[in-house]
C-alpha cells in the first residue's frame, strides 16, 4: 500500500496499539494532524502547551508501563518539549516523541521554526532520528519504540522534516527489529546471582534498597515475595515507592534526605545490602564518603552497567532487567540448602524497631491551623490509599511520599531525577486518560501548579475528573525551608506574591473549586472531592505557611546525621 | 592514567556528536579522537585517548557502550597495542638548514614529500613519542606549522576489533 509519510507514521502508531497521543499542532505538523483526522484508533488530546503534551506521555507511561508518545510541531514546539523530555529522561521513561522539522533542502538555512532539535535534545534523550527519506520512516518509529522501551527504558525523539511526512512510499510494518549496536542483555549472570545469594545468606545485617528500576520492569510481585522469603527490611526510594507494599512490617520507610530515621540508619549499618534498580542518588545516600566509612557489602541489580560502581563502589554486580533477575535469585535461594541466619536477623530487627521506636514521622497537628501532612493522611484514608497520586515539586512532594502509604506500584507519580515543578497536573492527565474512573489526585503547591496551570483547560475538554489538592502555604516552601536552615531566614524570592483565588480560578475553566481553611474541614471536602465522580475539583488548602519537611539530612552531610523535627535545630 | 580506546560505530550523522558530547557532558579529556569509515563502509571505527583514574576509564567504556550507536569498545591500551599518529610539518629550509633537515629527516625515517625553495613539508608517522621528539629536534624557530592527525590504534597479533 502506498502511504504518505504522514501517513505511514500514523499507521505505525497503530501498529504499536499506542492509544493516545499528547500533542499541539503547528506547520510543520500539518501533514500529521491531517493523517491523524482521517482515523480514529490513535486518539490525540490537545493540550495548552508542548511541555505538558510530554509530561502527560510521560505520565500516561509511569502510570501503565507502556510507551507513551508526544507530537509537537518543529522549532517552538520542539523547544518546549525539552523540560518534558529531559524530565523522562532522568526517570527512564519510554517515550517516543515526534517533531515536526522544516523541509529537508531548508535545514541548515535557518529557515522559520528552525531549532537543531537532534541537538538540542541529544543529552536528554536514549537516542535521536532525523529521518530524512520517507522510505525509513516506518524503521525508524519501530526502532524507536523498540529503544524506548527495552534496556534502560527512556525516551526516544524522531525528527521528521515536513516533506519527508508529504512524500510517499510503499508502506510495510517490519515485524522485528536487529540492531547490531544495541542488544540489552535481560537475564542475570547466574555466577553472580549465587555470589549474592550466598552473601545475603550469610548477612548479619542485611538490607534491600530498591529504586526506579524496581517498578520500570514490574518487579514489585518477585520484589514482595524475595523480601518476605528473607525475612529481611526493605527500603524504597522516591521513585521506588510502591514497589514493596508501605504497610508491611518489613518496610522501613523512604530512605535519604527526607526519608525515615530507621531506613537511613538500616541503609548505613547494614553489613550486606542489596540494592535493586536503585542508583545511589545523593539524595539517597547523602555524602559517599561518610556512606563508604561503614563496612558492608553491596550487590547492586541493575539494567544499566552505567550505573553499577558509578557512586559507589560495588562488590557484586549484577546486569540483567531487574524481574528476571529477582526470578532467578529467588529460584536459587528455594534451592539452597542454607536459609538466613535467623538469629543475627532477630537481633537486626530488635535494633531496626528500636530505630523505629524514635517515631521520625511524628508531627504536631494542629485544631487552627491545617497542616500538610494531615491534607495528605487524610487524602490516604478517604481513598483507602489506593488512589493514583502525582504530585510536583517541593515540600508537598516530601510530604506526599512520606505520608501516602503506596502499597502497589506505578500509583505514586513524580519527578524525582530531574525535580521538574508543572509535572503534577500533566502528570494526572496521563495517569486519568490510562485509568478512567479510578481515583486520581495531584498534590501540589500554589508555585508548582501555576508552571502548568493552562491544563485546567486540557482538563475541561477531555472531562477528566482529576482532583487537586493544593497545599498552599503561598511559599516556595521547600526553598523558603533552605533559606530558613541554611541563609539565615533570608526569604530571597520565595514567596508567592498576587496569587490567584485558585477556587474561583478552577471555576472559571469549568471545574468546581473549593477552597479549605479548617483543620475540620479537610476530610469533608477531600470526601465531597471524590464523591463527584465526573468533576475536576480544586481544593484550596491554606496550610501552615512555614512547616518544614523532617526528618532531614543536610545536603553534603552523612545520612545517620539527621534533624528529625524542629526541635533538633 | 592514559588510556586508548577503540570503537566501532554505526556511520550515521550524528554519531560522532554523541561521542564527543558525551565526554563534554561528563567532564572526561579528550587528548585526540580520530575517526573514519572502515573497510565496511556503515561503520566507522574510532580512536580516542584518554586520560583518567581507573573508575573514570571504567565509566567512559560503559558510557560510550550505552550509546545506541556504538557496535563495541576496547580498552586497547589494557594489553599490547600499537599506536601510530601521523604529521605534517612545513619546516624553513633554506641555507645550512636545508640540508640539516634533509639529514633530521632521514634519522626520523620521515619523508620530504613536498619541496619548495623556502621550505619542505615533511610527512612522519610513529607515535607520539617520536612524533614529539622530532619537534623537539628540529625547534620552533623552524617550524612553519605543524598538522597531527591523533591516535589511531590497534590491538597486537590475534587480537581483533570487529563484529
Ligand atoms: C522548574 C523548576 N524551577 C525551580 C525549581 C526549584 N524549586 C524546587 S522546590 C521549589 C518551590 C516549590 O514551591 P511550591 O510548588 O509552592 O511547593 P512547596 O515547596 O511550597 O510545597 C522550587 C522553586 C524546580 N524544582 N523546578
Amino acid at each position: 500500500m502506498v502511504l504518505s509519510g504522514a501517513e505511514i507514521v500514523v499507521r505505525c502508531l497503530q501498529e504499536e496499539k499506542v492509544e493516545y497521543v499528547f500533542g499541539y499542532p503547528g506547520g510543520a505538523v500539518l501533514f500529521l494532524y491531517d493523517a491523524l483526522f482521517n482515523q480514529d484508533k490513535v486518539k490525540h488530546v490537545l493540550v495548552r502547551h508542548e511541555q505538558a503534551a510530554v509530561h502527560a506521555a510521560d505520565g500516561f507511561s509511569r502510570s501503565t508501563s507502556k510507551v507513551g508518545v508526544a507530537l509537537v510541531t518543529s522549532g517552538p514546539g520542539a523547544t518546549n518539549a525539552v523540560t518534558g523530555i529531559a524530565t523522562a529522561y532522568c526517570d527512564s521513561i519510554p517515550m517516543v516523541i515526534i517533531s515536526g522539522q522544516v523541509p529537508t533542502a531548508a535545514i541548515g538555512q535557518d529557515a522559520f521554526q528552525e531549532v537543531d532539535t537532534v541537538g538540542i535534545t541529544r543529552p536528554c534523550v536514549k537516542h535521536t532520528f532525523l529521518v530524512k527519506d520517507v522510505r525509513e520512516v516506518a524503521s525508524t518509529i519501530k526502532k524507536a519504540f523498540h529503544i524506548a522501551r527495552t534496556g534502560r527504558p527512556g525516551p526516544v525523539l524522531v525528527d521528521i522534516p515536513k516533506d519527508v511526512t508529504m512524500h510517499k512510499c510503499e508502506f510495510e510494518y517490519p515485524e522485528d527489529i536487529v540492531m547490531r549496536s544495541y542488544n540489552p542483555v535481560t537475564k542475570g549472570h547466574q555466577g553472580q546471582i549465587r555470589k549474592a545469594v550466598q552473601l545475603l545468606l550469610e548477612a548479619r545485617r542485611p538490607m534491600i534498597y530498591t529504586g526506579g528500576g524496581a517498578i520500570l520492569s514490574d518487579a514489585a510481585e518477585q520484589l514482595t515475595r524475595l523480601t518476605r522469603l528473607l525475612g529481611m527490611p526493605i527500603t524504597n526510594t522516591l521513585m521506588g515507592l510502591g514497589g514493596y507494599p508501605a504497610s508491611d512490617r518489613q518496610y522501613l520507610g523512604m530512605p535519604g534526605m527526607h526519608g525515615t530515621y530507621e531506613a537511613n540508619m538500616a541503609m548505613h549499618y547494614s553489613d550486606v545490602l542489596l540494592a535493586i534498580g536503585a542508583r545511589f542518588d545523593d539524595r539517597v545516600i547523602g555524602n559517599p564518603d561518610h556512606f563508604a566509612e561503614e563496612p558492608r557489602k553491596i550487590i547492586h541489580l541493575d539494567i544499566d552497567p552505567s550505573s553499577i560502581s558509578k557512586r559507589v563502589k560495588v562488590d557484586v554486580p549484577i546486569v540483567g532487567d531487574v524481574r528476571e533477575v529477582l526470578e532467578q535469585m529467588i529460584q536459587q535461594i528455594e534451592s539452597a540448602p542454607a536459609r538466613p541466619n535467623a538469629d543475627a536477623l532477630e537481633s537486626w530487627w530488635k535494633q531496626i524497631d528500636d530505630w523505629r521506636s524514635r517515631d521520625c514521622m511524628k508531627y504536631r497537628n494542629s485544631d487552627e491551623i491545617i497542616k500538610p501532612q494531615f491534607v495528605v493522611q487524610k487524602l490516604w484514608e478517604v481513598t483507602g490509599g489506593d488512589a493514583i497520586i502525582t504530585s510536583d515539586v517541593g515540600q508537598h512532594q516530601m510530604w506526599a511520599a512520606q505520608y501516602y502509604r503506596f502499597d502497589k506500584p506505578r500509583r505514586w507519580l513524580n519527578s524525582g531525577g530531574l525535580g521538574t515543578m508543572g509535572v503534577g497536573l500533566p502528570y494526572a492527565m496521563g495517569a486519568q486518560l490510562a485509568h478512567p474512573g479510578a481515583p486520581v489526585a495531584c498534590i501540589t503547591g500554589e508555585a508548582s501548579i501555576q508552571m502548568n496551570i493552562q491544563e485546567l483547560s486540557t482538563c475541561k475538554q477531555f472531562r477528566l475528573p482529576i482532583k487537586i489538592c493544593n497545599l498552599n502555604n503561598r511559599f516556595l516552601g521547600m526553598v523558603r525551608q533552605w533559606q530558613q536552615l541554611f541563609h539565615g531566614g533570608r526569604y530571597s524570592e520565595s514567596y508567592m506574591d498576587s496569587l490567584p483565588d485558585f477556587a474561583k480560578l478552577a471555576e472559571s475553566y469549568g471545574h468546581i473549586g473549593l477552597r479549605v481553611d479548617k483543620p475540620g474541614d479537610v476530610e469533608g471536602a477531600l470526601r465531597e472531592a471524590f464523591a463527584r465522580k465526573d468533576d475536576l475539583v480544586f481544593l484550596d488548602f491554606q496550610v501552615d505557611r512555614t512547616e518544614n519537611v523532617y526528618p532531614m539530612v543536610q545536603g553534603g552531610k552523612g545520612l545517620t546525621d539527621m534533624i528529625l523535627s524542629a526541635e533538633d535545630l | 592514567m592514559r588510556h586508548v580506546i577503540s570503537l566501532l560505530i554505526e556511520n550515521e550523522s550524528g554519531a560522532l556528536s554523541r561521542v564527543s558530547g558525551l565526554f563534554s557532558a561528563r567532564g572526561y579529556n579528550i587528548e585526540s579522537l580520530t575517526v573514519a569509515p572502515t573497510e565496511d563502509a556503515s561503520m566507522s571505527r574510532m580512536t580516542i585517548v584518554t586520560t583518567g583514574s581507573d573508575d573514570i576509564i571504567e565509566q567512559i567504556t560503559k558510557q560510550l557502550n550505552k550509546l545506541v550507536d556504538v557496535i563495541k569498545v576496547v580498552d586497547i591500551s589494557e594489553s599490547a597495542h600499537i599506536e601510530r599518529e601521523l604529521m605534517l610539518v612545513k619546516v624553513r629550509a633554506t641555507g645550512k638548514d636545508r640540508d640539516e633537515m634533509k639529514r633530521m629527516t632521514d634519522i626520523f625515517r620521515a619523508r620530504i614529500i613536498d619541496v619548495t625553495e623556502a621550505s619542505y613539508v615533511v610527512e612522519l608517522t610513529g607515535n607520539q613519542a617520536k612524533l614529539d621528539a622530532f619537534i623537539g629536534a628540529i625547534g620552533p624557530d623552524l617550524i612553519l606549522e605543524t598538522v597531527r592527525s591523533g591516535i589511531c590504534g590497534i590491538g597486537r597479533g590475534d587480537r581483533v576489533l570487529k563484529i
